[in-house]
């Protein structure tokens, strides 16, 4: 239901910002709270642990019993939490994809995602905050909801959502019709078979499955956009990372071949989400370790969507970053003249003969962290054309929001085979194919209300 | 001349309109001890049906029966003066069966207008209602062409299609009411001076034929079922007519379609004459030959409107068409080749208070006191009319009575589902009833109308000691036999597996109770019946409602939570008079819209397209922080 913000079902919601590394925390608050993490949970019966407590388990796929992660979990009764519900902290330590994993069972397991602000809302509905603190309360949820359902549908892949608005055409097919047979059944018009439902749900709900399937490989959206930064040894990728990540993650020396290995890590730069890939400097070498290396940035190379190129500035152009400078011509990049603090070797007007399309060319010293908001500026327009509002980790939530209601989708059309299959009416079993076809349009924002007999109306030829 | 006005008697509640809004709200009234006058333009139209002689149908059904449960007369009336009774969705599943039944149109009038004399507390009587007696916001009665000026502690509008009413066939248009009834013309313009929203919708009905010019040789016979069923939960079995009429089928061709296309140029609806907004579930046939241009053909039922007239309704020919253009039309049809026109079809023009200017009562929010129900609320059909005119009846005497309003919920009648539909969202077009507007249809079935509101129309006042006696007596029986099923165990045995083996089930293993065993989809209450010992005789009505119980257990408990989530959120009240002004950060649309429709709970607000999850959760918040700040 569109105004579910409302409702006292139980949320759930990643609360630690992602990229951040070490330990993150998936929040559940709700009077299911207990019995949905106990789902997904292998360890002690967490209905039957006192309140505030920490229990030492595994989080599990019940599907096909896969263990996902290592976690402690916190079960707080109601009243003495913050949301004064039930609510429930599992602490997860697998990185950023199994936590969103976590969030995905959570969300296919009984909870809902939770709206932007709502656990605060909840905290003052329910007592917990005092009133001076209404104003913020409903500015935090003013700043925060209204963008993130547009972002969530905008950022959904162009293909995926072709595909789910063709499947709910599909389901609307049967739907539609069958509506039309039970409301004018005295019509001469097709009628709906069990056997036509069975098809077509099973058709869409194998679809469905295939793409949640993707989605835990982390493709279903973009997760983040594949960033490589790219550059011969020791021009200052290593750090162009630490920065963007605000913390020291990569190793920095004054070696060349410091980095030796591709390293993978998400941050998000003005909304937009990036996989930054920090990779070992690219040249000639006959090092057996490095030149593995070496392999692996390139392959991170031509897998990327957008390239950072890292040239020092402060030394002449060599023959290994003309040759990066070629091989990511027809990439979109962003073209960094790194160490503008020293005495400059190359400036952007020397590059003009080497790149002659409309690259963008930012001089930075990342040492000094001079120019980087240009870089970050310039990232965002790329993607955004006017940038929007730093809203930390939309992507992700979006993916395992859009996992929970692909997985609701996916039960309730489960249901309705098992219904088909046990001979319950079709009507009944239409209820089923309904919430189908609902949740599926909430992933694509196609959710209006009276959607459905918009559409009745203007397919079928209906008398009174 | 101006008539000079005289003061008539005072009543508790005054109806305007004896149409089917109107008499079910007047014999509301009347019931609940009210002194109550109906007033209508013309005695010889109480109840009378312009467009399709038949009541029921999905949704429809399902509402007369809600009707009946609260104590209403639709029901009864129809079960009275039926000519067909069928049946419809029997092979669908209990949530969608719906009754529909033919009637004698004039025998639907005369015995609508006989109930209406002999009630108590009821005067039924011509006339014109020109104004209302507003003072101080209150409505406090009516005045009269004829110039009297009734005072009342409360009055009902339920005028229909003859508010300013248009006819309109071809290039002819006059001012009519249906069926060349007069219009009502000074009440709409007084609406509209007290400061109503009004706006203008557009109906049509087709041509009626005379029946003894047609060649039913070449149409489809379409008879009732033999099967008794009836509309009233009072009506027995045994009264089930049995000597039923037909209706017929046929169909439009190329040839129909080529008429019409070549003369839309002269209907109103194409030309641009006809300005309302007319029902996208109730086309012309013009309007369908255009919009559905490659289908070859459209289905037509003749279907007779009485056994004292040989008129025939020509069922989904509705039409504006020139007369001429109307007959030609009709004579390419099989069957109809020879057909003498009787009446042309017509589209009419009339105006409806836009309903989001009522609360869930039917009172208008701007004047207190008055309560509208009907097509002039916005929606078309017979039985939308009655189940909006019981509700306005019986608030209109809970009103005169001084009692808090009664309203019925989504999750508790199809009535519910469309007072809220009406009063949440409005309408652009006249509003119709379908089983696809409810959200709960599963537990609002036609079956358990009565389960589910005779209770309601007991605590009213509605239903008598008889029939609620039997109501109890059912109500038990229905707990005793799922009782009795939740305890007897049926044994594997040789009789059992043979009998599931026939049905390709599987062979029991161990004893299962008997409630088990009929959830089993090849298993029947019969089935069932013949491995129980000392199987008692049950009521075939009883019997429905245990099957349904059990074997649908599963899809009931799914739909009832959805229902529980419902209460939790109607639970939380909006304050009255709140000022969405001063409420920082609900976005525009939302304020606007929440402001017109002054919502009662949280629950009706998110119902309101535009209003937003953030809209409502900050006004959850502002409401709560209300709430603290008075306490504290
Ligand atoms: C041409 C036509 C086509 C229709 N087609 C369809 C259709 O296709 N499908 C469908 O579902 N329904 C259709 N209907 C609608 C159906 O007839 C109505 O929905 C139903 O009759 C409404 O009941 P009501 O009680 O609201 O109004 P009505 O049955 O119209 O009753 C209103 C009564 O109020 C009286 N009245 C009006 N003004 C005054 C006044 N000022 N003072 C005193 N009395 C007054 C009138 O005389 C009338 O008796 C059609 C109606 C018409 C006229
Ligand atoms: N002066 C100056 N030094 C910088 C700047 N950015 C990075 N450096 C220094 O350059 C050296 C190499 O930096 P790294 O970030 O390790 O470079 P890298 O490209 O990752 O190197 P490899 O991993 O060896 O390929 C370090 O000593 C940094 O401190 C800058 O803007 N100005
Ligand atoms: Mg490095």
């Amino acid at each position: 239901m569109a105004n579910s913000i409302t409702a006292y079902d139980t949320i759930a919601a990643i609360s630690t910002p992602p990229g951040e590394g070490g330990i993150s925390i998936v929040r559940l608050s709700g009077d299911e709270a207990i019995q949905i993490a106990q789902r997904v949970f292998k360890g002690k019966d967490l209905a039957k642990v006192a309140s505030h407590t920490i229990n030492y388990g595994h989080i599990i796929d019940p599907t096909n019993q896969d263990v996902v992660d290592e976690v402690m979990v916190s079960v707080m009764r109601a009243p003495k939490t913050y949301t004064r519900e039930d609510v429930i902290e599992i602490n997860c330590h697998g990185g950023i994809v199994d936590t969103n994993r976590i969030l995905q069972l959570l969300l296919s397991h009984g909870a809902r995602m939770a709206e932007p602000g709502e656990f605060t809302k909840r905290a003052f509905l329910n007592g917990r905050i005092d009133l001076t603190q209404a104003e913020s309360v409903m500015d935090l949820i003013r700043a925060k909801t209204d963008k993130a359902m547009q972002v969530a549908v905008d950022q959904l892949d162009g293909s995926l959502s072709h595909l789910i608005k063709h499947l709910r055409q599909d389901i609307f097919s049967v739907l539609g019709q069958e509506e039309v047979n039970i409301d004018y059944p005295e019509y001469e018009m097709d009628e709906v078979t069990g056997k036509m439902m069975l098809e077509k749900a099973t058709e869409v709900r194998d679809h469905l499955q295939q793409l949640m399937k993707t989605a835990n490989q982390g493709k279903i959206l973009r997760e983040g956009l594949a960033t490589a930064i790219i550059g011969r040894p020791n021009v200052g990728k290593s750090s162009l990372l630490n920065y963007l990540l605000h913390e020291d993650k990569a190793i920095v020396t004054d070696v060349a071949g410091t980095t030796r290995d591709t390293l993978e890590e998400y941050v998000n730069v003005r909304g937009v989400p990036l996989k930054l890939v920090d990779t070992a400097g690219i040249h000639h070498t006959m090092d057996k370790v490095e030149k593995i290396g070496v392999e692996r940035s390139r392959k991170a190379l031509s897998q990327a969507d957008l390239v950072l190129l890292v040239l020092d500035a402060s030394a002449p152009l060599q023959s290994d970053d003309r040759e990066l400078l070629k091989a990511t011509k027809d990439k979109k990049r962003i073209i960094l003249l790194n160490k503008t603090d020293l005495p400059a070797q190359i400036r952007p007007a020397n590059l003009e003969a080497v790149v002659t399309d409309d690259t963008l060319i930012i001089p930075v010293s990342i040492l000094k962290t001079d120019g980087l908001d240009r870089l970050e500026a310039a990232i965002a327009k790329l993607f955004f054309d006017e940038g929007i509002e730093n809203s930390q980790s939309n992507v992700l939530v979006t993916n395992a929001r859009q996992y929970g209601l692909l997985a609701q989708a996916k039960t309730a059309l489960d249901d309705v085979i098992t219904g088909l299959q046990n001979d319950v009416p079709l009507d009944l079993v239409q209820i089923d194919m309904t919430t189908a076809w609902e949740k599926m349009g909430e992933v694509v924002g196609e959710n209006a209300p009276d959607e459905l007999i918009t559409q009745l109306f203007s397919q079928f030829c209906l008398g009174k | 001349m101006t008539v000079p006005e005289y003061t008539g008697e005072d009543y508790d509640v005054i109806v305007v309109g004896a149409g089917h809004a109107g008499s079910e709200a007047a014999l509301a009234a009347a019931r609940m001890g009210q002194k109550t006058m109906l007033i209508t333009l013309n005695l010889e139209m109480v109840a009378f049906m312009p467009c399709n002689p038949s009541v029921g149908g999905p949704a429809k059904g399902i509402v007369v029966r809600e009707v009946d449960a609260l104590g209403g007369q639709m029901g009864k009336n129809i079960d009275a003066t039926y000519i067909q009774m069928r049946m419809l969705n029997t092979g669908k599943g209990p949530a969608v069966r719906a009754l529909r039944a033919q009637a004698d149109k004039n025998a639907y009038h005369r015995v609508m207008k006989d109930t209406l004399e002999n009630t108590p507390n009821l005067t039924l009587r011509q006339g014109m209602a020109t104004d209302l007696i507003v003072e101080d916001g209150e409505c406090r009665g009516i005045v009269t062409n004829t110039g009297a000026r009734y005072r009342a502690k409360s009055v009902v509008l339920t005028a229909g299609t003859s508010s300013r009413g248009k006819i309109i066939i071809g290039e002819l248009m006059y001012s009519s009411g249906p069926n060349n009834s007069i219009p009502s013309i000074e009440l709409s313009e007084n609406l509209e001076k007290l400061g109503f929203k009004l706006r203008r919708f557009k109906t049509g009905t087709p041509p009626r034929v005379n029946g003894n010019t047609i060649d039913y040789d070449q149409t489809q016979e379409e008879p009732g079922d033999k099967t008794p069923n009836a509309f009233s939960f009072t009506t027995k079995d045994a009264d089930y007519l049995q000597d039923q009429m037909s209706c017929w089928m046929t169909y439009t061709n190329e040839e129909t379609h080529k008429i019409i296309r070549a003369n839309l140029k002269r209907a109103p609806m194409f030309s641009g004459v006809i300005k309302g907004v007319g029902p996208r579930y109730c086309p012309s046939i013009e309007d369908k030959v255009v919009r559905f241009a490659d289908k070859p053909r459209h289905q037509i039922f003749l279907e007779p409107e009485g056994r004292d007239t040989s008129e025939y309704y020509v069922g989904d020919f509705s039409t504006s068409m020139p007369e001429e253009i109307q007959q030609k039309m009709l004579h390419t049809v099989a069957g109809l080749q020879h057909a003498k026109m009787m009446r042309p079809g017509y589209a009419i023009e009339y105006d409806v208070i836009e309903p989001w200017q009522l609360t869930h009562t039917l009172e208008t929010k701007h004047v207190k006191n008055l309560f509208t129900a009907g097509q002039m609320n916005g929606t078309s059909g017979y039985e939308e009319a009655a189940g909006q005119g019981i509700i306005a009846g019986i608030n209109a005497a809970l009103r005169a009575q001084g009692k808090p309003g009664f309203r019925l919920g989504r999750d508790e009648a199809y009535i519910g589902v469309m007072i809220d539909d009406l009063v949440t969202k409005g309408t652009n077009e006249p509003y119709r009833l379908l089983t696809s507007r409810a959200e709960y249809r599963l537990v609002l079935r036609h079956d358990n109308a009565d389960l589910r509101l005779t209770e309601k129309g007991r605590a009213l006042g509605l239903i008598d000691d008889d029939r609620y006696a039997a109501f109890e007596a059912k109500k038990q029986a229905i707990e005793a036999e799922m009782a009795r099923l939740h305890s007897i165990r049926i044994k594997p045995g040789k009789e059992v597996d043979d009998f599931l083996a026939s049905k390709g089930g599987a062979p029991l293993k161990d004893g299962i109770l008997a409630s088990d065993f009929l959830k089993r989809p090849e298993v029947s209450y019969e089935d069932l019946a013949q491995f129980m010992p000392d199987h008692p005789a049950v009521d075939r009505r009883v019997i429905e409602q245990v099957t349904i119980q059990i074997k649908y257990a599963g899809y009931i408990a799914k739909e009832q939570q959805k229902i529980d989530r419902l209460h939790r959120l109607e639970a939380k009240k909006i304050p009255d008079h709140i000022d969405y002004n001063a409420i920082n950060g609900i976005a525009t649309e939302a304020r606007q819209k929440l402001t017109k429709i002054q919502p009662e709970t949280i629950a009706q607000a998110g119902r309101i397209s535009g209003v937003n999850p953030a809209d409502v959760a900050i006004l959850s918040v502002y409401i709560e922080q209300g709430k603290i700040a008075k306490v504290g």
